[in-house]
């Protein structure tokens, strides 16, 4: 009896033990970030494109629609700080207006992403044997395929295009790096003695992988989808700029870019270079907080 | 104490790396496999959702009902699965790679065999991808090196800023902006000033087929760039890595010269992670390839992709990007034996 | 290539040699003052816990110290009474092998796992004497056989992962002697293997330096290895010299407290239900030395002035030194077992 008490006791502490050690990993990488310079300035930008997202009245009072052609082309002025494009429609709202679509792309397919593999990888982590085998060779299957010419195959088959097509696209073909990370923290963590103590005290499959499991893979799947978001607000604007993507009169930087490209020759560079700029901005900002997590939360790389 | 060797025993032993070969030759079935029924399937599923590469090619137009089930049985969308929501459609699968087996994959609108299409692109796109894994392997190892040999230097700031950059910007950015200042601003001033053809070509805002190298310099940095920064950072961290290995302080110890440590020694493990990383790389110069050709206006496999999708030519681009996946496949596989013969280690386990 | 080396000056003399290690943390003294003579033929053996310099001396003998962060600050590295370490870059690296050869610890990682031990033996005769391909591999069987590898003309395009550890440690060996060096320096040649190996590979080193004349510096922790093959024995402590002596004096009679404390924490067969001692406490971290002697928090022969006044090298007869001002009372001690042992029945660490 006193046994069995003691070695709750003593399991209950290194489960806390396991709690705590995570919770001041995650103190430590919040003090650290906080020094760094680049991941301040990348969460200010990624702030300011969200508030474009969310609220772009808060940026412009001009419609992006609202295009009245003898502006057509117009360069930088007073009036349109990044002029006009060919229909005469502002371009600073357009721009402003354009992140919507990126960002709703980004946040969607990151969050199916995230939940997919999460699950694919905690199933084959912690299940192990058969289950382990068959997704990770699906994993290993999808991995083959490179990614924007599967979303090239599926898109080029749809008539109508939309956010929510794109976002299925990324979703089907993304979800295997993400299995990968979760399945092999599962099996790392699996084997710690906090997991085994409290295993040992009859847990639940469920408790474990939640309370005691699921934490620690939090981490690594964190850093690594803080990059997809950057990764997606790429491969969105490089679908719709190939036509397949979002289709006019949706507002996005990738079908911008690739209208403005016309008409670099004929002497208009800014159609091109200022939601080039914007897009360019947005996905470095996703890519160097990702890195810079990556850093922050894993302290051998310091 | 002498442990049973490779050499140990003869006759009808295999030896480790012929092992491995065909273990990956194993594995590379079910993968090419599996690689061609999910490209299948996400067009089956496009086709149910409310695609029909058939319909697209009229595009405004209503077509009769004869005529779109003539165009149907073109591309062999014809089968009652398609209708089917959910219906993996694996008769048609079948069928497929039975044909793709006869080499046979497909055919566009207009009834050319996608075969002898791709036969006509392939040249220029394989020398475009030529000169972008040269310029990869070249400048990307370069940059690295430069940037590992002293951690912290200037070069190794300058190194992973610019690499930083070239991960982060979409290629198709990278590719317009590109053309704009070299291109556009900096090549017509060079034609203004009478420069000779081969500088204009190298700054062309298009392909020149009068200048069928210089032309493609531009594209294939263009193309290279974001293989060249992974290049370039993998290099410099697995150098800086092996710098501090052992063997590198033993070699030195032999008294052999600092270039020969460096060069030698050091290096050569340190490229071993960067040819495994030219497997996915290749990858990104595929997907690239459409972007880049669309924009640089080379009538390569890219560009007919790049053509296809903006006409709606769904079938050439499923046919198309079916022939690069295999190609990828491939060249992942021969990747991986040359990994073999470059880390002994591994054909090992 | 030597400008001029002296035929009747030691083979290698080390006189107070100080390296630093500095980095953003501040500045860490490895090694304060370390001297030490090897004659053609003899064994030194530098003996200490890890931690205490003695690797960071070999690296600094040999040139092949990580500089950034550690520097020679100071001393002299006499090879043929010529000071290598005032030779340039170029004379010193032709110096590295020819004259003077390094075994290193662990051999897995010291051989270069991409290349076959054929070639990496070879390579010196290529690129030292520029001998072709064919010729160095056909030496480096030589030398494979020389240093006992069985089959060594099939086993010469082996790659190291290949050979167990013994045999990787031959491999180490041979590379070393290639090129006929005068100076060998072993950094814990045998601490990765098993203990029949070690005895083995310590034979080896035996033999091979009373064929060739060699002299050997011996890099180790372990006590029972020094007994069979040094002739002298340098200990050292937190980047100091402690005691230096001929073997058979320092074992019959310790004259500094530490390298007692060494000898009383070995397991010994021959006593039967013996307690063993243990070193209580941790050697100090560069960083931090203590004021006065640097052993005296660890010392049971402490007293005040220990932790004052930093003691210098006593000559405690012409042949041997130590650096304790007790040191007449711990060799006039009786062997271990005697001593009060009050302080050591709490539980510390050993000396590895």
């Amino acid at each position: 009896m006193t046994e069995q008490v003691e070695s709750v006791i003593s399991a209950d502490r290194s489960a806390q033990a396991g709690i705590e050690r995570s919770a001041s990993l995650w103190a430590d990488a919040w003090r650290d970030l906080r020094r760094r310079p680049v991941a301040i300035a990348s969460a200010v930008v990624i702030v300011l494109v969200s508030s474009m997202a969310a609220f772009p009245w808060l940026w412009t009072r001009t419609d992006p629609r609202d295009c009245p052609i003898q502006l057509s082309k117009a360069t930088p002025s007073a009036a349109h700080i990044f002029g006009t494009n060919e229909l005469g429609c502002d371009y600073y709202a357009m721009t402003i207006y354009g992140a919507r679509a990126s960002i709703i792309v980004a946040l969607v397919s990151t969050s199916l992403v995230l939940l997919v593999g999460a699950l694919v990888g905690m199933a084959a982590g912690f299940y192990g044997g058969w289950v382990d085998s068959v997704l990770s060779r699906l994993a290993d299957i999808f991995f083959a395929l490179p990614f924007l010419l599967g979303a090239l195959v599926f898109l080029s088959m749809l008539r109508s295009h939309s956010v929510w097509t794109i976002v299925l696209a990324f979703a089907v073909l993304g979800w295997p790096p993400l299995a990968r990370i979760v399945r092999a923290s599962v099996l790392a963590t699996k084997n710690m003695d906090y997991v085994q103590a409290a295993r040992s005290l009859g847990a639940s499959d469920r408790r474990l992988l939640f309370r005691h499991i699921l934490p620690n893979a939090a981490a690594p799947a964190i850093v690594v989808a803080t990059i997809l978001l950057g990764t997606y607000v790429a491969s969105e604007a490089t679908l719709s700029y190939l036509g397949i993507g979002l289709q006019p009169p949706e507002i996005s930087w990738g079908i911008m870019i690739a209208q403005g490209q016309s008409y670099v020759t004929s002497g208009y560079p800014h159609l091109l270079l200022f939601p080039a700029a914007f897009l360019s901005a947005t996905v470095l900002a996703f890519i160097l907080l990702g890195d810079a997590l990556r850093d922050a939360l894993d302290p051998k790389l310091r | 104490m002498g442990g049973p060797g490779a050499g140990g025993l003869k006759g009808l032993e295999v030896t480790p790396l012929g092992r491995y070969l065909a273990r990956r030759l194993l594995q590379f079935v079910p993968t090419l496999l599996g690689a061609l029924f999910i490209l299948h399937y996400l067009m089956t599923v496009g086709i149910q959702l409310n695609g029909d590469p058939a319909r697209a090619v009229f595009g405004d137009r209503t077509p009769s009902q004869s005529q779109l089930q003539a165009m149907q049985r073109v591309f062999g969308t014809d089968d009652p699965c398609f209708e089917q929501a959910g219906n993996p459609c694996l008769t048609v699968f079948v069928h497929r790679l039975e044909n793709m087996a006869q080499g046979d994959f497909g055919v566009d609108s207009r009834e050319r065999p996608v075969v002898t299409l791709i036969a006509e692109h392939a040249p220029i796109t394989a020398r475009l991808a030529l000169l972008a894994i040269l310029i990869e392997l070249l400048v990307g190892v370069t940059a690295g090196v430069l940037a590992g040999l002293r951690g912290g230097s200037f070069w190794d700031y300058v190194v992973k800023v610019s690499t930083t950059m070239l991960v982060a910007i979409p290629i198709f950015v990278v590719g317009a902006v590109t053309q704009l200042v070299l291109g556009v601003e900096f090549g017509s001033w060079l034609k203004g000033v009478g420069a000779p053809d081969l500088l204009t070509g190298l700054f062309s805002i298009a392909y020149r087929t009068d200048q069928p190298w210089a032309s493609l310099v531009m594209p294939a940095f263009v193309l290279a760039s974001l293989s060249l920064a992974t290049t370039a950072r993998l290099t410099r961290t697995s150098l800086m890595e092996n710098l501090r290995g052992d063997y590198v302080r033993t070699a030195t110890a032999k008294g052999l010269t600092r270039n020969r440590v460096v060069g030698v020694h050091a290096l050569r493990n340190s490229l071993i992670p960067v040819i495994t990383n030219l497997g996915i790389s290749f990858g990104n110069l595929l997907a690239g390839a459409v972007v880049t050709e669309g924009i640089f206006n080379i009538r390569g496999i890219g560009g007919l992709v790049f053509g296809a999708v903006a006409t709606g030519e769904a079938a050439t681009v499923v046919s198309v990007v079916t022939i690069l996946v295999l190609v990828y496949l491939l060249c992942n596989l021969i990747i991986d034996v040359l990994y073999a013969v470059l880390d002994p280690r591994i054909r090992l386990d | 290539m030597l400008p001029e080396p002296d035929p009747d000056a030691d083979l290698l003399d080390v006189r107070d040699l100080r390296i630093e290690f500095r980095t953003r943390d501040g500045v860490s003294k490895a090694v304060n003052g370390v001297s030490f003579t090897v004659q053609p033929g003899q064994t030194r053996a530098i003996l200490g816990e890890s931690g205490c310099g003695k690797s960071v001396t070999a690296q600094a003998v040999m040139g092949i110290l990580d500089s950034p962060p550690a520097h020679v600050t100071g001393g002299e590295v006499r090879y043929r009474g010529v000071d290598v370490l005032t030779l340039p870059d170029e004379e010193r690296r032709r110096i590295r092998g020819n004259h003077i050869a390094m075994v290193f610890q662990d051999a897995l990682s010291a051989l270069n796992p991409v290349f076959t031990v054929g070639f990496q033996i070879g390579e010196q005769f290529r690129k030292h004497l520029g001998m072709s391909r064919t010729d160095a591999r056909r030496r480096a069987v030589e030398l494979m056989d020389q240093v006992r590898i069985p089959a060594a003309r099939q086993r010469v395009n082996d790659f190291p992962h290949q050979f167990s550890g013994g045999m990787r440690q031959r491999v180490m060996i041979a590379m070393a002697l290639a090129l006929d060096p005068d100076v060998l320096i072993a950094d814990e040649p045998t601490t990765a293997l098993d203990v029949t190996v070690q005895a083995q590979i310590m034979s080896l080193l035996g033999e091979l330096l009373r064929e060739r004349q060699m002299g050997l510096v011996l890099i180790t922790h372990d006590m029972g290895v020094v007994a069979d093959v040094a002739d002298h024995i340098s200990v050292m402590y937190a980047g100091r010299i402690v005691e230096e002596a001929p073997v058979r004096d320092i074992y019959a009679r310790p004259a500094h407290p530490y390298t007692k404390a060494l000898l009383e924490s070995i397991p010994r067969v021959d006593v039967k239900g013996q307690q063993l001692n243990v070193i209580k406490g941790l050697p100090p971290s560069p960083t931090r030395v203590p004021r006065g002697c640097a052993f005296h928090p660890r010392c049971r022969y402490a007293r005040d002035v220990c932790r004052q006044d930093p003691p210098p090298l006593y000559g405690v007869d012409s042949r041997r030194t130590s650096a304790c001002h007790f040191w007449e009372e711990v060799v006039s001690a009786r062997s271990e077992g005697s001593e009060p042992r009050s302080r050591e029945q709490d539980e510390g660490v050993g000396g590895e």
